[in-house]
C-alpha cells in the first residue's frame, strides 16, 4: 500500500490533489481512498489531505501517520508544518520550491529523498494563478510512478473542464522539469 | 453490471437517492449538513431527477416537511447530522408513530458542548427511542446499498416506518473511495413504486395524527413497539433479495473472524474496517480474536447477536457515546440487557472511544484487547472506561 500526505493551505487544492490521484488509481483498477484532515477549512490556514492506494481493498479509516510520500504544496508551510513527521523509511518528499534540495533539507531538517519543483512559477505561467495542486501532481507521478500519467490527465479533464488545458500543461511541465534526487 | 467508480461517499449517497427515484427531499442547507443534499439539489436542478427539493428554514422544519411529503404518498428522503438531528428530535417521534415511510441518512457526528463537527455516535445514540428503524454502514458501498434497501424496507406494507441509515461523519462522508452504483433500471426492478396504505388526499379526507387521549395512548405505544419489532423478518427477507439482485450480502449482525475467538470486539460503523485490518494483524500473530458489528440497531437483533457471540468469554465493547453520570455507553448497556441472567454469559469490558473525531487506531484496539485479556485471565471487570483520555483514563485513579 502506498500512503500519501499532502501539506498545503486552505484554497491551494491539497484535498483536490489527494482526490485526483485516488480517482485515477481507481480508474486504473486499483483500490484507493482520499480524504481531508477534517476541520473547518479556512482559506490560507495550514491543511492536510491524505490518500491511500493499494491493489487490494483498503480497510483503514485513520489519518495517514506514516506516509510513503509527502507533497508540500506551499514553499513557506515548511516553517510551521513538520512534513517529515512519521515519514516511512525510504520515504520521499515532493516539495514546491525554487531552491535546491540540499538547501531546504538543511534549513528544515527534511527527511527522505527530495523531489523539488518550482510549482509557483509553472502554475503562474500555465494556469495564470499560483494554485499548485495539479502542478505538484506532475512531480509526484514522476517520482512514484504509481499511476499512469494519462489516467491522471483524464481526471484533470473531467475535473477542470474548460480550465483543463492550463492544468494539464502545468502537470506535464512539472513531470518533465522536477528535480528527482537519486535514491 | 454496475461500473466501479471513485467518488466521495456523500456524493454516492445522493446518487443512490436519485436512482431510487425519490419524489421529495426536504433539507436545511447549512452546517451540519453534508454534500448529500447539496449534490441532490444539483441533480434536481439539472433535471436529472424529477423531484421536489424543498430547502427549509431549519431541520425541525425539514423533518416536518418530510412528514407532510410522506403523508401525501411521496417517496421521501433527507439527510442530516449532529445538531441537525437533535433539532429534528420531537418530529422524529411523530414520523414514526404516524407510520410514515422515509429514508434519512445521518452522517454521525458529535453534539456540541464544546462545539464540534467531528465524528462520533452521540447524535444517533440520543435518538434510540424515537421508534425509527436504524441501520449502520461501515463503508461507502454499504451506505449506498442501505439507502436502496432502506426505501424498500421503509415502504414495505409489513413495516411502514421511517428508516435511518447511519454512516460515520468524515471518515465515511468525506472519503473518496470506489463505489459500484446500481443503475436506475436495476434499482427499479428491486424497488417497486411506493404504494401508501393511507394518504392525505383532498378528495378522500382522513385525519392523521390526532390527539391520543389516555384511553388510547398506551395502545398506540404498544403498536409502535410491535411495528419496530416486527420489522425484523421483512428486513432480513429484503436483505436476502438485495443479495440475489446485486450480489452483496447483508446481515442484522455482521461477524469477522470470530471462529474460536475467546475475545470479541463489538462495535458499529466505519471504525470496524480499521478493526478488521487490526484483527488480521493479531490473528497472524496467533491471537484468537474476532469482531462483531451491529448492522441493524432498531429493531435490536437479539437472537442474531447472541448467536454471533456464542462461545466467547470476554466482549470488548467500543461505544462512541456515553451518558455522563449514568451507566456508560449505550451499546454496552443494551448488550448487558441481552445477556443478563444467561448462564455462562461472557464478561463485558466497556470502553468509549473515538469521541468528537479522535482517530481510532491500532494502538487503541491493542489497549482495549489488553484489558480484555486481563479480564480473561481472571481480573475483576473494570467499570466503563474512556479510552484515549490524555494523562489517564476514567476512574481518576
Amino acid at each position: 500500500m502506498l500512503e500519501l500526505r499532502f501539506h498545503g493551505r486552505g484554497g491551494q487544492g491539497a484535498v483536490t490533489s489527494a482526490e485526483l490521484i485516488a480517482l485515477a488509481a481507481i480508474a486504473q483498477g486499483k483500490f484507493a481512498q482520499a480524504f481531508p484532515s477534517f476541520g473547518p477549512e479556512r482559506r490560507g490556514a495550514p491543511v492536510m489531505a491524505f490518500a491511500r492506494i493499494d491493489d487490494k481493498k483498503i480497510r483503514n479509516r485513520t489519518a495517514v501517520s506514516n506516509p510513503d510520500a509527502v507533497v508540500v504544496l506551499d514553499p513557506h508551510i515548511l516553517h510551521i508544518a513538520n512534513s517529515s513527521d512519521g515519514l516511512s523509511k525510504d520515504g520521499i518528499q515532493v516539495v514546491n520550491t525554487m531552491r535546491s534540495a540540499d538547501e531546504i533539507r538543511e534549513e528544515y531538517n527534511l527527511k527522505g529523498r527530495l523531489i523539488t519543483v518550482d510549482a509557483n512559477h509553472i502554475a503562474e505561467q500555465e494556469i495564470g494563478r499560483v494554485i499548485t495542486n495539479t502542478t505538484m501532481l506532475g512531480a509526484l507521478i514522476r517520482a512514484t510512478g504509481v499511476i499512469e500519467r494519462e489516467l491522471l490527465v483524464d481526471e484533470l479533464k473531467v475535473r477542470f473542464g474548460r480550465l483543463a488545458e492550463g492544468n494539464i500543461n502545468a502537470f506535464n511541465r512539472a513531470f518533465e522539469e522536477c528535480c528527482v534526487e537519486k535514491g | 453490471m454496475a461500473e466501479r467508480k471513485g467518488m466521495e461517499v456523500s456524493i454516492a449517497i445522493a446518487e443512490a437517492a436519485s436512482v431510487c427515484d425519490v419524489d421529495c427531499i426536504a433539507a436545511y442547507p447549512i452546517t451540519p449538513q453534508t454534500h448529500v443534499v447539496e449534490h441532490l439539489s444539483e441533480i434536481v436542478a439539472d433535471g436529472d431527477l424529477d423531484a421536489e427539493f424543498i430547502p427549509v428554514e431549519s431541520e425541525h422544519a425539514a423533518m416536518s416537511c418530510c412528514c407532510g411529503c410522506a403523508a401525501a404518498g411521496a417517496r421521501t428522503f433527507t439527510a442530516t447530522a449532529s445538531q441537525g438531528l437533535a433539532l429534528m428530535h420531537e418530529i422524529l417521534f411523530i414520523a414514526a408513530n404516524l407510520r410514515l415511510p422515509m429514508v434519512m441518512v445521518v452522517a454521525n457526528r458529535s453534539l456540541s458542548g464544546p462545539i464540534s463537527i467531528w465524528n462520533d455516535h452521540s447524535d444517533v445514540m440520543t435518538e434510540r427511542d424515537v421508534g425509527w428503524v436504524q441501520v449502520f454502514a461501515e463503508n461507502g458501498q454499504e451506505a449506498v446499498d442501505l439507502v436502496i434497501m432502506g426505501h424498500r424496507m421503509s415502504e414495505d406494507k409489513r413495516i411502514l416506518l421511517p428508516l435511518m441509515v447511519n454512516f460515520d461523519g468524515f471518515i465515511l462522508s468525506h472519503m473518496v473511495e470506489p463505489i459500484e452504483m446500481p443503475t436506475r433500471e436495476e434499482v427499479k426492478k428491486f424497488l417497486p413504486d411506493f404504494e401508501p396504505q393511507q394518504r392525505l388526499d383532498i378528495d378522500n379526507p382522513i385525519t392523521m395524527g390526532p390527539v391520543g387521549m389516555p384511553v388510547v395512548y398506551t395502545e398506540a405505544k404498544m403498536a409502535a413497539e410491535w411495528a419496530v419489532r416486527d420489522a425484523y423478518e421483512p428486513m432480513v427477507e429484503i436483505m436476502g433479495e438485495f443479495e440475489k439482485e446485486f450480489g452483496r450480502k447483508y446481515k442484522p449482525v455482521e461477524t469477522y473472524r470470530t471462529d474460536d475467538a475467546e475475545i470479541l470486539l463489538i462495535m458499529m460503523g466505519g471504525i470496524s474496517e480499521t478493526a478488521m485490518t487490526w484483527v488480521d494483524k493479531v490473528r497472524d500473530e496467533g491471537v484468537k480474536v474476532g469482531l462483531v458489528r451491529f448492522r441493524m440497531w432498531r429493531p435490536l437483533p437479539v437472537d442474531d447477536f447472541k448467536k454471533a457471540i456464542a462461545g466467547a468469554k470476554v466482549l470488548g465493547v467500543l461505544d462512541r457515546h456515553f451518558s455522563p453520570g449514568g451507566p456508560g455507553g449505550p451499546m454496552a448497556q443494551e448488550i448487558k440487557y441481552m445477556l443478563y441472567g444467561q448462564d455462562h454469559a461472557p464478561k463485558i469490558v466497556e470502553t468509549v472511544v473515538g469521541l468528537g473525531g479522535r482517530d481510532v487506531n491500532f494502538t487503541d484496539f491493542d489497549q482495549i484487547f489488553d484489558r480484555c485479556k486481563t479480564v480473561l485471565g481472571g481480573a475483576p471487570v473494570p467499570p466503563f472506561e474512556l479510552i484515549q483520555v490524555r494523562g489517564g483514563h476514567y476512574g481518576k485513579a
